[in-house]
Formats: C-alpha cells, structure tokens, sequence
C-alpha cells in the first residue's frame, strides 16, 4: 500500500504528512509529528492514555486511523500549555492527581472535554466522564480532586478569557 | 499519637524549631519547614503537560527497532530455528536468537535461570526465542513471522501440583531445583517451625481452619515495557530504561554481555506505574543490547500490551491450607499453614516470595507457635515475580478470613478479638526476631471503627449489605540486600555549586511513588530552603552512587536517611561558615526559610547563599555522600534473613458494600483505610499511595485473574484483565496514622505497599456480614459469590 496525503491542523498548526493507510492517529502524533505527550498504553482503546480532542471531541487515537483525519483539526495535551499552564495541568499537579503520570495526558485531555461541556460537574458526573479512563496509580480519588479544582478555576476565568476546548 | 485526618490538616508553620535536635542541628521532629507539608511530585508539571520522557518518546538517528519472537507452545524442545528468510527481508540489520547470549542471569544471585532468549527449550507460552533488527517497526514485525522455529512438545506442568511430581532430568524445567526435593519442579521449599504448634490446637478453646486459592494477577500498569539500547562509537552500552532497579539490570547486563560494568551506563526513563513488575532486569533489556551491539545503532523495543502481561511478574498463583488455634477467651495460640506458590517459569524474586509468604505472617499479631510449609514451583506459565505487597498479600487474606471466622465462634466482635491480639511497640516477633519500632495500629483500628461507625453496623446491617474489617503490616525495606556485600544498602550525593543549587545524586527509582520529592524533601528540610532549590538527579548509573532501587518499600526510609545525612554534613559545613561570619562560635544555628538564624540570638542571622559563599571559599563546590546500612537484626536459624526490617508499617482497613442477591455482583460502598506510616513525609503523597493501594486491592479481591487455557494466557489485555473503573471503586477515606518511627528519616516508615493486604480481606468479610458465605477463592467473583450463596442455601435446607 502507498503512504497517502493527510492534511489536518494540530495544536492550531497546518500539517501535511505522508501516512500509511494503517497508521492510526496515535502513531502519527508520535512518530511523525513527535507530539509524545499522547500516550499508547494498549493500543486497543481500554485504557484511555491516548486521548486526543478531534474537532473538540474527545478521541481516542489509538483507535482513530489517521486518514480518518483528513481536514480536521486535532489538539493534543501539548496544546493546553501554551503561554499559561492549563488549569486542569495545575490542578493535576496540584492535588496529586497524576503519579507516574502515563494515564495523566489522558485524563486531562477527557477532563477537558468534559468542563467545556460541563462547567459545574458533579462527582457522579466527572465519574461518568472518565469511566473509560484507566488509572492504575491513583485509586481516582485525587483526580477527581483535580478536575473539580480545575472546574472552580475556571469557572472564576470564564469571565476574562476563558480556556476552551478548542476546535 | 497524633492521627492526621485524610485531608491531610497537618499543623506545620514556619517557625523556629524548638524542638528535638540531631547532631547537626537539624531538626528531628516537628516543627518542620517542609516535612508534613502537600508537597506536588517534583516531576508533576513534566507529566501533566506532556513533557516528561518514557522510554518509548525517545527517538535517535539512525534508530532501529525490535520486535521479539515468541514462543507459540508452553513446554518444547527446540529442535531448530531458521532464520535465513527473515535475514533476507530487505530493511532487516540483525537477527538474535539464544544462541547469541549464553550466560544466565536473574535478579536473585541464587536463581540465575533466565537468558535472553530461548536456547535449548521454551518453558512457556510467550518466552522470547528470536528477535530482529529493523528499519521500522513494521519490517521487523513482518521478518519475525518468517523465522521458523521448530519445537517437539514435551509434558507440560499447568498445575501446582504437577510440579511436585518426580519427573526424569529432561523434564525439569531447570537445572537447579530445591535441594530437598531432587528430580522435582520446586524451586524453593521452606519448612519452618517454632513453639509447641500441636499442643496449641490441642488445648485451643476455638479451631479455624479452610483452604484458601487465589489466581495470578498482573501489575497493570498503564506504559508497556519499553527500552533503547544503544552501543555508542566510544563502545559504551547506553541503556535507556524504565526500570526500578537501575542497579540490578546494570550488573545483569555485565554478566549477559560480558562486559566491565563501567562500559555500561544504565539510564532509568520516566516509569510509567511499577509495582513491582519493572524490577527484575529483563530478557527485552539483554536483547536490545544484542542487537545494538551487533548493528552498532540504537535499538528499541517497545512492547505491546499482549507481550507486556506475557512478561509477566505478577503476583504467584497461591494454594494453600491455614489452620489458626484461639484460646477461649480470643488470644491467638498458633498459626499452622502449608501453601504452595506457582512460580510459572523463571525464579525471578520466588525464593524470597517462598520465605515471605509463610514469615510475614508473624505480624501484625503476635504468634506464640507457628508452622509453615512454603513451596515455591517452577510451571509453564507465565513467570510470577514481585508485585506490591510481595509474598504478604495472599496470605494475609487467609489469616484475616481466619481471624473473622475466630471471631464469630468465640463471639467475639472481630475488631476487638484483633485488639487482643496486636503486636505491642518496642518488641521483638516470638521467633524471627523481627523487631517493631513503631506501631500504631491500634490507634488506627480504633479511628477507622469510629468513623465507619462500626459497633452500629457490624453483624447490623440488613441482608445483602456488609461490613469487614482486615489488618495487616509491611516491611520499610529489606534489611538484607540481595546481593551480599559490604556495601551500603542506600547512598545519596550532594553538590551544592556558586548557584545555590542543590543537586542530589541517588539511584533510587522514581517510578510516580514519588521518591524524588521525599529526597528533596530531606534536604530541604535539613538545610532549610525551598524545595525549587533541589534538583535530584536519580536516572543515570555513571553519575548516582548505589542505590538497591524502588522494592519492597525501601526507598523512603533508605534513601531518605541517606539523603539526610548527605544534607547534614553540609548543613554542619554552612553553619561553620555562619559562625565564622558572625562570629558566634560553638552555636547552633537553625536553617529556616532560607535563613542561617542564631539560636540564641534569633537577631543574628546570615543569609542562605552568603553562607553558601563564605563555605565555598578555598574548596569551591560543596559535596557529601549520606548513606543508611540497617542495622544488624533478627535471629540466626537458617533462613532468618527473610522478613527482616528495619522498621514496619501497619494498616487496618474497614470496608462497607453491598452484594446484589441476584447477580452476585459487589458494590463497594467506602473504604476506611488508616496506615501507621510512621511520619507522612508528604501527606499528599502518602493518600496517594494509600488510594492507589486500594484501588489496587480492590481489583485482585472482586475482579482480576490471569486465566489460562492449556498453558496459554487468554486475557492478556485490559477488556478481559478487569481493573476497577471509577464507577467500581468507592470512596476512599485515608486516615493517616504517624507513630514516628525513632529509626526512619524524621519518623517515616513505608506506606507504598502496606496499605494493599487489608483490603482483599476486608471485601471478604464485608462479604460474609452481608451474606453469611465466606469466600475461599480470590477473585470473589459474582459467579463464585452466587455458587457459595446456593450452597449456603442448600446447606440450610
Ligand atoms: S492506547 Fe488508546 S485506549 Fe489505550
Ligand atoms: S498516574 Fe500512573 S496510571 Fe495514572
């Protein structure tokens, strides 16, 4: 099979690369464009680390062939930590939420997702979010922590400018 | 006793220390400046933005990569290999096999029974056999289908109890067995007894007994197995890796390779979760080495989720009988117990899990007569090795199962028939000698009951809803290293340079536990300044000095004291030159908020960097090396050695759930989980550790198991290897027991591996107030759950 064109945008970024047709997302991120904060711990979507927002939905990579791509514009974790951490980074950092840190681009990256939806979320709520998540450090707990701070955060932001997920 | 609560209130403000002083000035116990405080991991900002570098993030020029042949059958002769047609396949550097890496290497010194890759014999269903060199990951996938490996099957041993059986020499899996049972599969056998056992039950007002099975588990955790090696134009060996025992595969990599140990330099990468099962130096390791040194480019080898639980490691399939002997009025007579560990392929860390499975059950209650019968078998499954917890953890289900079943005979409330059983502090164990420092689990027992409300609940509760309790201890450290030297078992090196800062060299792994913050923390604490001043620097062989790495819960308390020592000599050398720029001669000066400050004359002060200039004048950069040795312990049978601590944690667990009658399926409700860490260094870090032990509790107790058909491992992946989501773990309350140890940096002991025993047995008994069935086989699965309500039933009738 012959590599094809992929035309996406990545962290706001125009990219042209040559794929294989059975490259996924995940690999392209990380081989080709050394975006390696997104992580691969199964490659067969159950665990979450390779989380990625395609046009601002939460994806997992490791399950997205990366000419499905094509046009569209992808934010890795990278993204969150231009000019200023992210909230939901701090907080992550801040409440022990992250430990060996694999599964943490991850959950951030989901967590975000889920507070542009949902600026308020309660427990259950941020739950239900990351239930396809795994994290086997934490026990949960501190993450949830996390992206509650992080909810407060920004919720205080929105009205100067706020961080969206953006698209 | 002081108890923390879980949200972590400590009372630490920036004060003078007026309290209890080391030999350097230092403080000993609180006040502190940053002992006790939520401290952020020292790398957290690496990883919540991506930055932080695994080993499969790195890239070289000209970097090949591996992909590893596996063995297809459990138990085979090889009768050839070809790897003539994958040679050929265009993009293909090299190709290994076993006859490539003769020499054997394990991480005991008295289980050297691994290579690098099959040579004469695959002994399970995975093991590598060949590996290939290519340009991309792809071509080297492709070229391993094409080397033929032709095997003739030979008897397999997928039962425990197989393993026990005579069998001829062509059918022992290794060479060297047990000597007590020549022509066997055991690897170890362990036979110990101590005090009048029979008598014990024979006088014992109660008598429990039951047999007890647990399947294998793996580590789980999140980042394959991944390594770079790289043999460089200076013909050194770079070895990128993310190991928990930098040191350990250092000295196996000289033995396999043949090569002066300074001609390697190992490089521990992030590490992504450990658990035990990045300890063992590994086959991946040797073999990436091979083919770098044969190509002479780097070569990586990163792992699939499938190859990652086939290296398995995990926890040992356990069978076992467990007797316990009660007075009537509840105090533990004697403990008897013979179970048998399946050690699956390699000896790994088994002779320890041998010793550990039968000796760390003299705690956390004292054992006036005791029996145990411990064999360790090689099988054809996937190897068992270390994983959190190591050798205590199934057993402790059992003895805390029997402790309950004690309870409800005599009628006694099992917290308090736990109560009268407890080691006190300041003792030695009965036989082994082990000695308790600190132990503050009765405090720990008590808060837990009083916040779980337990008297209102235990034996309360309506049908189908359940409360448990299950206590537990674990060693700070193994106070015998593995390989015996003269050597200390932690050593730490400071520099301190014109900059101010503070660069702390340690071969201690950080593997996200957090052991760059504690050594930092150490420092800090002893030198008065902020932590953004330290700079710990633990991944790299040529630059750390010998550190045993992160196992059995050592580094806190090792490292941690070697690092305070390193930070003292410093400390002694700064307030020299504070005297001599104030001079005040012969006083002490307290190190606080960047500030060398006159104890007498709290007016008197210095700054940090201008004593800083005055010690560095005439020496230039300040450096020390710290270093902790435990102490001389135990008793002097054979085979004492194991077990032996310089200091022990305790921990017991409450926990609340719910089992649904119809489908069997358990709901936990809440956790209480109180640990005696001694002194939480960082209490943030020591809930985290604590939650993650019990989310990790949670998953051997209700759902996870390695499962085999004919020796071959079917759920080798997160869909069908079930780990808790967040909708099955509950709320966790940790409550933070600080008994302050005398012997561990300013008061700490472990709290990375203690904290996972209690909660299987905790789930059981909550199990058993809910329903009335106790639960002999871990996972309690809902199927399994359902079969023992039925029989129940059926007994009833
Ligand atoms: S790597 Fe994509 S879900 Fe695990
Ligand atoms: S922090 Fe290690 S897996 Fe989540």
């Amino acid at each position: 099979m012959a590599k094809q064109l992929l035309k996406l945008k990545v962290n706001g970024r125009d990219f042209e690369v040559a794929v294989e047709p059975y490259h996924t997302l995940a690999q392209v991120l990380r081989n080709e464009l050394n975006l390696t904060g997104t992580k691969v711990g199964c490659d067969m979507g159950t665990c979450g680390c390779c989380t990625v927002h395609i046009d601002g939905k939460a994806k997992l990579s490791c399950l997205t062939l990366a000419l499905e791509c094509q046009g569209t514009s992808v934010h890795t974790i990278e993204s969150l930590n231009e000019y200023q951490m992210h909230p939901l980074q701090k907080a992550f950092a801040e409440c022990g939420g992250s430990q060996c840190g694999y599964c943490t681009p991850g959950f951030i990256m989901k967590s975000a997702e889920l507070l542009a939806k949902n600026p308020d979320p309660t427990r259950e709520e941020i739950k239900a979010a990351l239930a396809g998540n795994l994290c086997r450090c934490t026990g949960f707990m501190k993450i949830y922590d996390a992206v509650e701070q992080a909810a407060s955060e920004l919720r205080q932001k929105t009205s100067d400018k706020p961080f969206p997920v953006r698209s | 006793m002081p108890i923390v609560s879980g949200s972590g209130q400590t009372r630490n403000n920036h004060q003078l220390n007026k309290g209890v002083w080391t030999e350097s000035g230092a403080p000993a116990e609180a006040p502190f400046n940053v002992i006790g405080k939520r401290v952020p991991l020292k790398d957290a900002y690496r990883k919540v933005t991506g930055e932080g570098v695994y080993a499969d993030d790195m890239k070289f020029p000209g970097m090949l990569h591996c992909r590893i042949l596996r063995a297809t059958t459990p138990h085979a002769k090889i009768i050839s290999i070809d790897t003539s047609r994958a040679e050929a396949l265009p993009g293909v550097r090299a190709v290994v096999t076993g006859r490539d890496a003769e020499n054997r290497f394990g991480v005991l010194p008295v289980s050297q029974d691994e290579v690098a890759m099959a040579r004469d014999k695959v002994i399970y269903n995975g093991e590598p056999v060949a590996a290939v060199a290519a340009d991309t990951e792809e071509i080297a996938a492709e070229a391993i289908w094409l080397i033929d490996v032709k095997y003739e099957p030979l008897q397999e041993f997928l039962k425990p109890r197989d393993s026990l059986k005579e069998v001829a020499p062509e059918l022992q899996l290794h060479e060297k067995v047990e000597k007590k049972h020549p022509n066997t599969n055991i690897h170890k056998a362990v036979d110990q007894e101590f005090g009048d056992v029979e008598a014990a039950f024979k006088e014992a007002g109660a008598i429990v007994s039951a047999e007890f099975k647990f399947d294998g588990i793996s580590h789980g955790f999140t980042e394959p197995h991944a390594v770079i090696a790289h043999w460089d134009a200076d013909d050194r060996l770079q070895l990128y890796t993310p190991q928990q025992v930098p040191h350990y595969t250092h000295r196996a990599l000289a033995k396999v390779l043949e090569l002066p140990m300074h001609q390697i330099q190992v490089i521990r990468t992030m590490v992504g979760g450990g658990f035990g099962g990045k300890s063992d130096p590994f086959q991946h390791e040797m073999i990436a080495a091979l083919l770098s040194m044969r190509t002479r480019r780097p070569v990586k080898v990163t792992m699939d989720r499938e190859e990652t639980f086939l290296t398995g490691r995990g926890r040992h399939p356990t069978e076992g009988k467990l007797a316990m002997a009660f007075s009537k009025d509840g105090k533990l007579l004697a403990l008897d117990s013979d179970v048998i560990i399946d050690g699956g392929a390699y000896g790994s860390f088994g002779v320890v899990s041998a010793y550990y499975n039968g000796v760390l059950s003299n705690g956390p209650y004292r054992i006036p007569a005791f029996r145990y019968h411990g064999k360790r078998i090689y099988s054809n499954r996937i190897p068992s090795g270390a994983m959190r917890g190591h050798g205590s953890v199934n057993p402790r289900y059992c003895t805390e199962t029997l402790v309950d079943m004690a309870a409800v005979e005599l009628g006694i409330d099992p917290c308090e028939l736990r109560m009268r059983n407890f080691l006190e502090s300041n003792t030695l164990t009965p036989f082994h000698k082990f000695r308790i420092t600190s132990n503050g689990i009765r405090e720990g027992l008590a808060e837990a009951m009083k916040r779980s409300d337990w008297k209102n609940k235990w034996g309360k509760l309506p049908y189908g809803h359940g409360i448990g309790v299950g206590c537990a201890w674990y060693i700070s450290g193994s106070a015998l290293p593995i390989h015996w030297n003269k050597l200390p078992q932690s050593t730490v090196h400071l520099k301190i340079d014109l900059d101010g800062g503070i660069a702390v060299h340690s071969l201690a792994a950080d593997i996200g536990q957090g052991s760059d913050t504690v050594l930092a923390q150490c420092v800090a604490e002893v030198l008065g300044v902020d932590m953004d001043r330290i700079h710990v620097k633990s991944t790299t062989t040529d630059t750390a000095p010998i550190d045993l790495g992160s196992y059995s819960s050592r580094v806190t308390f090792m490292a941690g004291n070697a690092a305070r020592a390193a930070a003292e000599e410093i400390r002694h050398k700064l307030a020299d030159a504070a005297a001599r720029l104030t001079g005040q001669r012969g006083e002490y000066f307290d190190f606080v908020n960047e500030e060398l400050v006159c104890r007498s004359k709290p007016d008197v002060r210095v700054g940090f960097m201008e004593a800083l200039h005055e010690a560095q004048a005439d020496v230039g950069a300040l450096i020390a090396s710290g270093s902790y040795q435990s102490p001389p312990l135990g008793s002097t049978f054979k085979g004492s050695n194991a077990g032996l601590s310089p200091s022990y944690s305790f921990s017991a667990f409450i926990c609340e759930l719910k089992v649904d009658l119809e489908t069997g399926f358990v709901q936990p409700l809440k956790v209480w989980a109180a640990h005696d860490c001694g002194k939480a260094l960082n209490p943030l870090s020591v809930e985290g550790q604590i939650e993650g032990s019990v989310h990790m509790g949670l998953g051997q107790a209700l759902t996870e198991q390695l499962r085999y058909r004919n020796g071959q491992l079917l759920n080798a992946n997160f869909l069908d290897y079930k780990i808790p989501t967040p909708f099955d773990t509950p709320e966790i309350e940790v409550i933070i027991v600080e008994s302050h140890d005398p012997e561990g940096p300013f008061g700490a002991k472990e709290c990375g591996e203690g904290a996972l025993a209690p909660v299987i047995p905790a789930i059981g008994n909550a199990i058993y107030d809910a329903v009335g069935v106790r639960m002999f086989e871990v996972p309690m699965t809902p199927d399994r759950i359902l079969k023992a309500i039925e029989k129940k039933q059926r007994e009833g009738k």
